[in-house]
């Protein structure tokens, strides 16, 4: 299971673990979809402790998040970013989109 | 330049092998003893080269993939990653950040990402016939590192 759910009022967490590249994203990105619709979180912290690589199609899964919560007026945190993945957001200039920790 | 070192895999184009040839390249790398941020950066760009075969150069087929990976004096690791599909027609408009032909599963940041953590990126490719991207990374010798 790519993502693992908690939500607190009106606060969704879901941890990311794994590879994210584009064998493991659809998954992800289909379950993480589902679990934003079901809620309709006010605020969405993605946990990336858990992911032991990425490459750009984790890119596309953290937009795809971000465009679902800009439709419901949500916000979109990105926390505990591994360096690597870190370092793929930065090249990508992602910081500038979505609020990295 | 004679190389030093070579090995080639080929490989199908299903995205189970993407892992694979991250782990395959990152193999070979390990002769030239790169720290952990230079292997992540030679799997990150391997995984983007190799994903852009599986998904564009192959969008509704299998096909072959080969990845050839060269050591050159000095510490010079040489990646290609060659393809037959269906090539790219505008290759200098591909490379531009966030330019993408996939959906919302692409990020058009492959070739951007594969640019900043490689030295050198060649790309060459020719529509019905296939493409071949080709990465370079010098891996400085580190002091006390064996030859
Ligand atoms: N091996 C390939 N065969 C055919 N087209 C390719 C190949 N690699 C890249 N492309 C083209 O270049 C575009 C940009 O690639 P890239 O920067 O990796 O972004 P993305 O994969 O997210 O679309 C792709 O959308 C595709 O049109
Ligand atoms: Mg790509």
């Amino acid at each position: 299971m790519p993502i693992t759910v908690s939500s607190r009022d009106s606060v969704l967490t879901v941890v990311l673990s794994g590879e994210i590249d584009h064998h493991g994203a659809r998954e992800m990105m289909s379950q993480l979809t589902d679990a934003i619709a079901e809620r309709l979180p006010a605020k969405l912290v993605l946990d990336m402790s858990g992911v032991t690589f990425m490459d750009s199609s984790g890119i596309a899964v953290l937009l795809r998040a971000r465009r679902q919560m800009e439709h419901t007026g949500g916000t979109l945190r990105v926390t505990a970013i591994p360096a690597q993945a870190r370092r793929v957001l930065d090249a990508a200039g992602i910081g500038r989109l979505i609020s990295l920790d | 330049m004679k190389a030093m070192d070579q090995v080639t895999i080929t490989f199908a184009s299903r995205s189970a092998n993407e892992g694979f040839a991250r782990s395959a390249a990152a193999c070979f790398a390990a002769q030239l003893d790169p720290t952990l941020d230079e292997v992540a950066d030679i799997k990150t760009a391997v995984s983007e080269a190799v994903t852009n075969a599986i998904v564009h150069a192959y969008p509704d087929c299998l096909g072959k993939i080969s990845m050839r990976l060269r050591l050159y004096d000095g510490g010079v690791l040489e990646i290609q990653v060659k393809d037959s599909g269906v090539g790219i027609p505008d290759v200098d408009q591909a490379r531009t950040p966030l330019f993408t032909t996939g959906g919302e599963e692409r990020s058009g940041m492959g070739f951007t990402i594969m640019e900043s953590f490689m030295d050198g990126l060649r790309v060459r490719s020719q529509p019905g016939k296939g493409t071949a991207v080709t990465m370079r990374k010098r891996i400085a010798r580190r002091s006390g590192a064996s030859k």
